[in-house]
């Protein structure tokens, strides 16, 4: 997900580098308010136990590749979200200078999409309110997968945003969406249960290292999160598809060479109704794709496994199916007795 | 994913001698911005006007005594993102454009050829100016030109961490390729108790380096130490490419170079 120079405008590239400087004057601010001079080496050390996690990977059960860690999430969860935003943006800058991977002009967006969404909406509105004081519960992995997916989720879409508006790259927005939606939650699921495993194994090794929940049980935090989410990508959605209808007759299917998904006209529909109906989607069955799921697409969590020839509304409603399975996942939940 | 490799290159690369190592790191990254800016601004089917901006990347490198080999290779390393984003143009922009000659290409091939040509020169205009600066003047310098304190101190802990972590991993998966058969990837139970290992090891790092900082006199405060000099060599090279850049947007110099050796230009 991290974006090239070649594919930015300078004024994009400027807006996202104002956005990210900001956020991380800010995010230094804070840091010195708390007067935590432990942080120092602790955020230089777990920055570099991000590279080094990537160096070992997991088997996705049941498909022949393997996932690691990504990052965003668990430093949130370690270190709270303005370390964690300063660390990850340190991570990016490393790999923009060493390993050319995401540009310099590009750093800004990059910033912003892979730091400030999980630190700044997906930890604080997602996770922390859901996932409860024990890490180790079917709960907390839940809230773990799903706060990966929103976070990967609006990065990924503002990648999409992004290079639409740079315009540079000819790919219309709603078919760079297909293409970056789905891989970007399979990617998303391989994230927050290796987040969620880490954690709960560290939570179990030594408690204290892991910063325990205010405490709050209350929903209203994840609500408000899950809003920010669907506001995002339905305002930006339904602005496009307004803005460009053209853009919309090309599917992806044409280019792909996978089996026509529908015209556009029905396409620019389908996303028309999409805006319309943000609760339930009543006319779209969540059909389960005919091909063999991508990379590592089937996780332990059942899951209706999603194509790229898939439609918005397959995207839409994979989320959708996610929130349940979290809900149910909160509902079942062993109860205990108090001790 | 040798982390550690190439980094560790990168840094033989910025210790070494020459003009341009010892050019101020300010100098360096306020001319690289800029580069990247200008070359970034041009219209999307611009290929030929991007031909002058070479001569940066290529001045630097030489004059940094850098080997072309490695930043071609590492160019083809990080190519992959742009490649299949671009491949996109020439099969949606089907407007027909003509060329010299009378060929007609499709106008997506010329914005995929520009895309190509920014990736190459923006990617290594941003590895030459690391390579010939190195992470510790270039955070110096960075923070001299307002980049926030904390920031640089958390970009020089990572860098000076790297190696140290990746070891500690690479250690790891020499011993979990040892004690397993098949050679597979660990079962996401066995990886979250090594990745949490890793983690926990790397936190008691974390707070043996602060015990040695409190040792030294650490107060909350890191100073870095800025020995660099902004000097007439560094204006000058610095006003001599933002000049340059800013000649090579407003005019084609290529074209202008054309006409003069076909003779056209009156």
């Amino acid at each position: 997900m991290h974006m090239a120079d070649a594919l930015i405008s300078p004024a994009v590239g400027g807006t996202m580098w104002a956005a990210s400087a900001g956020l991380l004057a800010w995010c230094a601010r804070k840091i010195r308010q708390t007067l935590d001079h432990r942080l120092v080496p602790m955020m230089g050390v777990l920055g570099a136990f991000i590279f080094a996690s990537q160096m070992i990977n997991f088997s996705i059960p049941g498909t022949g590749s393997s996932g690691h860690l990504g990052g965003g999430l668990i430093l949130a969860i370690l270190l709270g979200p303005h370390a964690a935003f300063l660390v990850i943006a340190s991570v990016l800058t490393v790999q923009a200078l060493f390993f050319a991977d995401g540009g310099l002009l590009a750093l800004g967006c990059n910033i912003w999409n892979l730091g400030f969404y999980p630190a700044f909406i997906a930890f604080p509105f997602i996770y922390k309110p859901l996932a409860g004081a024990n890490r180790a519960t079917p709960r907390a992995w839940a809230a773990a997968i799903l706060a990966a997916v929103i976070g990967l989720q609006l990065g990924a879409f503002s990648v999409v945003l992004e290079t639409t508006a740079s315009g540079i790259s000819e790919l219309p927005f709603g078919s760079f969406v297909l293409l970056m939606s789905p891989v970007h939650l399979a990617i998303g699921i391989v994230e927050g249960l290796a987040t969620a495993t880490v954690v709960a194994f560290v939570a179990r090794a030594r408690p204290e290292a892991v910063p325990s929940p205010a405490g709050s049980a209350s929903l209203k935090p994840a609500l408000i999160g899950l809003g920010i989410a669907a506001l995002i990508v339905g305002g930006a959605v339904s602005w496009f598809a307004s803005a460009h209808p053209d853009g919309l007759e090309w599917s992806i299917a044409k280019v792909s060479g996978r089996e026509e998904v529908g015209g556009g006209a029905a396409l620019h529909e389908k996303l028309a109704r999409v805006q319309e109906k943000t609760a339930f989607l009543p006319d779209y069955g969540f059909q389960p794709a005919e091909e063999p799921a991508a990379e590592g697409e089937p996780g332990p969590e059942p899951w209706p496994a999603v194509s790229a020839g898939t439609t918005v509304s397959g995207v839409v409603g994979g989320l959708l199916v996610l929130l349940v399975a979290g809900a149910a996942g909160l509902a079942l939940r062993p109860r205990r007795v108090a001790s | 994913m040798a982390h550690g490799g190439t980094v560790q290159r990168m840094d033989e690369l910025a210790a070494l001698e020459s003009p341009a190592h010892r050019l101020d790191a300010r100098a360096k990254a306020v001319v690289t911005f800029a580069f990247l800016v200008a070359v970034m601004s041009f219209p999307r089917h611009e290929v030929v006007a991007l031909a002058p901006y070479v001569l940066y990347p290529v001045a630097l490198l030489s004059l940094g005594g850098i080997p072309a080999r490695w930043i071609l290779k590492k160019l083809l390393v990080a190519a992959p993102f742009a490649l299949f984003i671009g491949l996109f143009n020439p099969l949606l922009d089907r407007q027909p454009v003509a060329l010299p000659g009378g060929l007609f290409v499709a106008a997506g091939w010329l914005s995929f050829a520009s895309i190509l040509a920014r990736f190459a020169l923006t990617v290594s205009a941003a590895l030459a100016l690391v390579a010939c600066t190195g992470m510790d003047r270039l955070c110096a310098g960075l923070e001299r030109l307002g980049l926030p304190r904390a920031f640089a101190v958390q970009l020089l802990f990572l860098h000076r961490y790297l190696f140290v972590i990746s070891d500690e991993a690479r250690r790891m998966r020499y011993g979990l390729a040892l004690r397993t058969a098949d050679g597979r990837a660990p079962s996401l139970r066995v990886y979250g108790s090594l990745l949490g290992h890793l983690l926990l090891r790397s936190m008691d790092r974390a707070q043996r380096i602060y015990g040695a900082m409190l040792a030294r006199g650490f107060d909350g405060e890191i100073r870095i130490l800025g020995t660099a000099r902004w000097t007439a060599r560094d204006a000058l090279f610095t006003t001599g490419w933002l000049a340059f850049f800013a000649a090579a947007r407003f005019w084609n110099l290529p074209e202008f170079a054309g006409r003069l050796l076909t003779g056209e230009l009156r």
